[in-house]
């Protein structure tokens, strides 16, 4: 069966159970469901926040995540994806981002969630801000995140 | 042709978007950034530092040597930090 990504930007929370469930639904050819959720922190480098708000750039957004789904699909037997990202103000301890892929071993899955998360970060157009007691400001954009995603890289 | 910008570059310059017609010599990604730069101070405060700023022709990510002839919509930001 080939697999189809469900590609969501949304204001509004998801429910992380349904989602999962939803991927395997009728069906008796998965064997492994991984799911990675981002959960806004409540300190940033060790400083309060009250909140982030999230700007996304639309239509790149969801290209962008796609054309990385797409390729996790080409890389691991995957039977279904599901990415799920947050924008707007999103305050400590709600939910940002939902990575779900399922196949019929755990390897698959596991990596092609890591896989995309690494990308979702550093190439999809989403940026955050913060707020805290001190104003409100950009978070500024991780080395580590890079290093993260370049070791996908194919050589 | 139409410009977005967004985050941090899209606070310094004032808008989120504009339509701009470079004139013709202004042929690279980079070219553009320079241009736009030098049109006032709001706009050489946003592109102060260009190695950082991030572009995109048509929702697709493309380095600073990348031509700008048939682009639609180009778009200026910071690194991303979603996820």
């Amino acid at each position: 069966m080939t697999a189809i990504a469900t590609i969501r930007i949304q204001e509004a929370d998801f429910d992380i159970a349904q989602e999962i469930a939803a991927m395997s639904r009728d069906r008796t050819d998965i064997g492994a469901v991984v799911s990675f959720t981002g959960v806004c922190r409540g300190s940033e480098n060790g400083e309060p926040i009250a909140a982030l708000t999230l700007e996304h750039y639309p239509g790149m957004a969801e290209a962008e995540i796609r054309r990385h789904a797409e390729e996790a699909m080409s890389r691991w037997p995957l039977s279904g994806l599901t990415a799920i990202h947050r924008v707007g103000r999103i305050a400590p301890g709600e939910n940002i981002v939902l990575v779900v892929t399922a196949s019929q071993h755990r390897q698959a899955a596991f990596q092609a969630a890591e896989f995309l998360m690494d990308y979702l970060k550093t190439s999809a157009p989403f940026w955050k801000r913060e707020e805290s007691a001190r104003g409100s400001s950009w978070i500024e954009a991780r080395d580590h995140d890079d290093a993260a995603a370049a070791r996908w890289t194919k050589s | 042709m139409r410009v977005k910008y967004f985050a941090w570059v899209r606070e310094r310059i004032g808008k989120a978007e504009e339509t701009i017609e470079p004139p013709a010599e202004i042929r690279t990604v980079g070219d553009l950034i320079e241009w736009l730069a030098g049109r006032d101070e709001a706009s050489a405060y946003a592109f102060e530092k260009p190695k950082v700023i991030r572009a995109a022709i048509d929702h697709a990510h493309v380095r600073q040597d990348a031509a700008i002839s048939g682009a639609r919509e180009i778009a200026f930001f910071p690194p991303m930090t979603g996820g």
